[in-house]
């Protein structure tokens, strides 16, 4: 693939990225790769209309949502440290670490891989999900399955199950508490290639 | 309905005993069919019975005969069953042994016991039968997913099983050459064959095991996934071996010849597992009409995908195996429910008789055979055995842990090692060695001799080493509506991501074979072929079950109940305290309910008007003696929960969600309707009207008394209108087609219980069911998804 070494050099802040991040130099080399072939017009940064341009999250019924995770800082361009931190996100635990405390909460942590599915939800950013966002994704998700009337059900369980202050939204806090058993890991990860 | 139950009853009890003499009498390889000379029974019975009237022996007609032989076979079956299971049923009686020892130690323990009995009177233990068979129903698992795991499954089975074998088999040879051990008259060829043999692991023994232990279920699909198909490489091994043992030479064509024949057996196995698979998907299709034999056909076509696997000489557990995983996706969601519930159980019962009686034959054989005993051979076998299992898996964990996303790691990896128990597959290959084989009891001995270290030392002490490294662990009743949306969510997301990096999506093939499912496969097969998501299912589920948990009374028409007895100790042990209702609501309660159950009378008198039922008296009859029990069962106070009506004014058809005609089993409509009224128990009274509901349907543990009363009365005088809408907006989501309505009511068996049952069935269904699910779900912990999909029509 070249010498890494010769091509790290044209990831700015390479070395930053890689401690923030915990990507290794190959996985961050294979994501600039795509990052510059997500690029078509090479400007240097994606814009949304470069994230539609992949056909299956066009596809996916929470794909807009997803791209807007990518532009969530209020900005309209997603340069290339931007992109590599929000894929951090998904990076496997690493599971020998030991965690000692590290200073900076790694991307890939358990609390903040829910924190970015909490976002996918919470699009107002009013740090609840609330019934009408459910719904929404909901709707996203299930589409023409099933009626008004049953989504209508199904929000109104989930909120009943996770909402433990009765203030009839979904708090960050409860969200996680109703995913607490789930082992996050395996359900946000990427096995990301080198 | 009770004359289904007993029908099908005695059809899966012929069934049973038609099996078991076909399986004892057929020339099949894999089963010894050794002699059922006499047995134990002469010495059991007392003596004066056999020779019944010895001075009858005039010519006169005898009163009174005697045909022993006429019976023996399927009686003394019978008997070592009965047998066998008084032992299962002894353990259990003493809880706390189960827990610490596997059940297998203790059938086996048992077994040795009779078996030494047996011996000292110098009987002879009858066949054996294989069992594994059976056990594929059990399998708990979500096709889908497994298809996901399932190329890593192959792989452990078939390279580690024929990895296992060689190793073992040659270093066995290696050991041979020593003479000191005294064996170096067993060739390459036979060590090979043995080697075979002994490494199977046995499904039934891991499974005792790793259920208790509620492995993470990663590891518990790879295992056990693995027993299965290894079954089916060791018997193609052992046959290509048994044959090339007796060819005097090999030549590499052989070799060759040999690994086309493995490929095509295996390979051919699972194509006419699926090809029987689909026609019985198919025939269920039209199945609808004639509901009570459906069972029959499920277990008709994976018996019949058996023998003609047999017939061509290729796997026939690939082919069940296939076989059963493809019908357990597409059948169930043709077959009622009921013919679920039965075909679950017939193959439970069936698979627990012969897991029992395996290992109890295990047992018996141990001591009543000829033992050989090489100390050097033995020992080295099961030096090699667990030592090159521990290799093998370490050697392919290291491969294709690049391909999981999240690796197996160094505990996984010994679970899974340590996990390998060896069993009945084993046993029963070992006892159908030819003779020829001058070793042949050295072999039976050291088989013997590792399934029972295996067993025992193994069984018993994974539990504890398990946990002692701690071993990630599963979290069972992970089912909430919640984990199912917000997984729903992050698979969306991955999928996503994986797109936006331009990786395979790990759910590409996922996806692909789902769009041609759904696209062809599903529409060929399945009588109704729309999609439902699982989110809606599993929410549907749920509802169910809340509304099951409340409709806990005792009276009514509880045959499907496990047993009165054991129904209330579930109660006791569930931990949701059970809510007393105040005096006044109960007698509020009362009240609508006595209303509402008259108005149910009408409408169904009504209803005969237009559709021709079947059994009106007898419907009637019922609802009566029906109503008149609900009412005592209110007086004590023992009414815990509440009931159920159906609202005024609506006609039946709407308030009927089509959903019912399928199956004739009616839960589906209680939670059609149950769910809108629980939502009135918890929103805020000034609610939208679409989540307001008639009866107060109370949720047990979550709520407090106070609004009761309130809402009851608030309710009772409500518009009934509003739910209405609701119902029958449920009911379009099922787009109710009142001509079929119509057509199944008229002519499915079961329409007169359906009316019958919707209407009280609320207020006393069927506890059994609630038992089921959960039952099912804490001993199968892959069991994630509802067992039952509730049905469309």
């Amino acid at each position: 693939m070249g010498s890494s070494s010769s091509s790290r050099n044209k990831i700015p802040n390479a070395q930053e990225l890689m401690d923030q991040t915990g990507f290794s130099s190959a996985h961050l080399l294979r994501l600039y790769d795509r990052f510059e072939c997500l690029d078509r017009d090479n400007r240097g940064y994606l814009s949304p209309d470069d994230f539609e341009a992949v056909g299956g999250l066009a596809m996916n019924p929470i794909g807009g949502r997803i791209i807007d995770a990518f532009f969530s800082s209020g900005q309209d361009t997603v340069d290339f440290s931007s992109f590599v931190r929000i894929l951090a996100h998904f990076r496997p635990t690493d599971r020998n670490r030991n965690k000692e405390g590290t200073q900076q909460e790694l991307p890939n942590s358990r609390t903040r891989k829910l924190k970015f599915a909490f976002q996918l939800y919470d699009l107002d950013r009013d740090g609840k999900i609330s019934r009408e966002e459910l719904l929404q994704v909901l709707r996203a998700m299930l589409g023409l399955q099933v009626t008004e009337e049953q989504l209508q059900s199904i929000a109104e369980r989930a909120i009943q199950e996770a909402d433990l202050d009765k203030d009839d939204a979904i708090s960050f806090d409860e969200f996680k508490k109703s995913l607490e058993k789930v082992d996050i890991d395996t359900k946000m990860s990427i096995g990301f290639l080198k | 309905l009770r004359s289904l139950g007993v029908f099908i009853r005695q059809a899966g009890t012929l069934l049973f005993i038609c099996m078991i003499l076909i399986l004892l009498h057929g020339s099949r390889g894999e089963i010894p069919s050794k002699p059922i000379a006499a047995t134990i029974l002469p010495s059991v019975k007392p003596d004066g019975g056999v020779q019944a009237y010895p001075e009858d022996q005039k010519n006169n007609l005898p009163m009174f005969t005697m045909n022993y032989p006429r019976i023996q076979i399927p009686f003394e079956i019978t008997l070592w069953v009965l047998l066998a299971s008084f032992a299962k049923i002894g353990f259990h009686v003493y809880h706390k042994i189960t827990i610490w020892v596997p059940e297998s130690c203790l059938l086996i323990s048992i077994g040795l016991i009779v078996g030494a009995i047996m011996h000292s009177v110098h009987e002879e233990p009858p066949a054996v039968l294989t069992s594994n068979v059976f056990f594929l129903y059990m399998l708990p698992l979500i096709v889908l997913d497994f298809v996901a795991v399932f190329m890593q499954v192959l792989w452990f089975a078939v390279v580690g099983t024929l990895w296992n074998s060689i190793g073992i088999g040659i270093s066995l040879f290696a050991i041979c050459q020593i003479p000191a051990f005294g064996v170096q008259d067993i060739n390459l060829q036979e060590n090979l064959l043995f080697s075979a043999i002994i490494s199977a692991v046995d499904p039934v023994a891991v499974l005792n095991v790793f259920e208790d232990v509620s492995v993470n279920e990663q590891l518990y699909i790879v295992v056990f996934g693995e027993c299965l198909f290894n079954d089916a490489v060791t018997v193609v091994l052992y046959n290509m071996f048994s044959f090339v043992a007796e060819m005097p030479v090999v030549e590499p064509v052989d070799v060759f010849i040999g690994v086309a024949r493995f490929f095509i057996v295996g390979l051919g196995g699972m194509a006419f597992g699926i090809l029987f698979g689909f026609v019985a998907a198919f025939t269920t299709r039209f199945t609808s009409k004639v509901r009570e034999i459906e069972p029959l056909f499920v277990f008709m076509y994976s018996y019949l995908a058996y023998l003609v696997a047999e017939l061509f000489a290729i796997s026939s557990i690939m082919a069940i195996i296939t076989c059963a995983l493809t019908m357990k996706y597409y059948v169930e969601e043709n077959v009622s429910q009921r013919s679920c519930t039965t075909i679950r159980h017939v193959i439970k019962m069936l698979a627990s008789i012969s897991e029992t009686l395996i290992f109890f034959f295990l047992g018996v054989v141990t001591i009543t055979t000829d033992h050989e005993w090489n100390w050097g051979y033995i020992l080295f076998t099961l030096l090699f055995a667990f030592v090159w299992r521990g290799l093998g898996i370490l050697v392919l964990t290291q491969i294709i842990n690049p391909f999981r996303t999240i690796p197996f790691n160094m505990k996984d990896q010994f679970g899974l090692a340590y996990g390998g128990l060896r069993g009945a597959v084993s046993f029963a290959l070992a006892f159908t060695l030819p003779d020829t084989i001058g070793r042949k009891q050295l072999f039976v001995t050291a088989t013997i001799a590792v399934i029972l270290f295996t067993v025992f030392l193994q069984g018993i002490s994974i539990r504890p080493l398990i946990e002692f490294i701690n071993v990630r662990r599963t979290n069972r009743n992970l089912e909430t509506i919640n984990v199912e949306i917000h997984g729903r969510l992050m698979e969306h997301t991955i999928a996503g991501i994986e797109d936006l990096c331009g990786q395979w999506s790990r759910f590409y093939w996922k996806d692909k074979f789902m769009k041609f499912n759904n696209r062809i496969l599903r529409k060929i097969l399945i009588r109704d072929s729309r999609a439902e998501s699982s989110i809606v299912a599993l929410y549907k589920k749920l509802e169910l079950q809340n509304a099951m948990e409340i409709l806990d009374t005792a009276s009514g028409d509880i045959s499907a109940a496990p047993s009165i007895v054991s129904l209330y100790e579930e109660k006791k042990s569930s931990s949701k305290p059970q809510k007393k209702f105040l005096a006044a609501d109960l007698k509020n309660m009362h009240d609508i309910l006595s209303k509402n159950m008259y108005k149910i009378r009408e409408r169904t008198v009504a209803y005969r008007g237009k559709h021709a039922l079947p059994n009106d008296n007898h419907t009637r009859e019922i609802l009566i003696r029906r109503h008149v029990s609900i009412r005592r069962s209110l007086r004590p106070g023992s009414f815990q929960s509440s009931y159920f009506s159906l609202p005024a004014g609506k006609s039946l058809e709407s308030t009927f969600p089509a959903a019912r005609r399928s199956y004739a089993d009616d839960h589906e409509t209680l939670s059609e309707v149950a769910y809108p009224s629980q939502r009135s128990r918890f929103g805020k009274p000034a609610r939208s009207s679409s989540s307001k509901a008639m009866i107060p349907l109370r949720r047990l543990g979550t709520l407090e008394e106070v609004p009761s009363t309130d809402v009851l009365n608030e309710d009772s005088s409500s518009t009934e209108q509003g739910v209405f809408r609701t119902n029958s907006s449920y009911s379009d989501s099922h787009v109710p087609r009142p001509r079929r309505l119509n057509s199944s009511f008229d002519n499915n068996n079961g329409s007169a219980d359906d009316l019958r049952n919707v209407h009280e069935e609320p207020s006393s269904p069927p506890p059994g069911w609630a038992a089921e699910p959960r039952d099912n779900t804490a001993r199968n912990p892959l069991l994630r998804r509802p067992q039952w999909t509730p049905k469309r029509k």
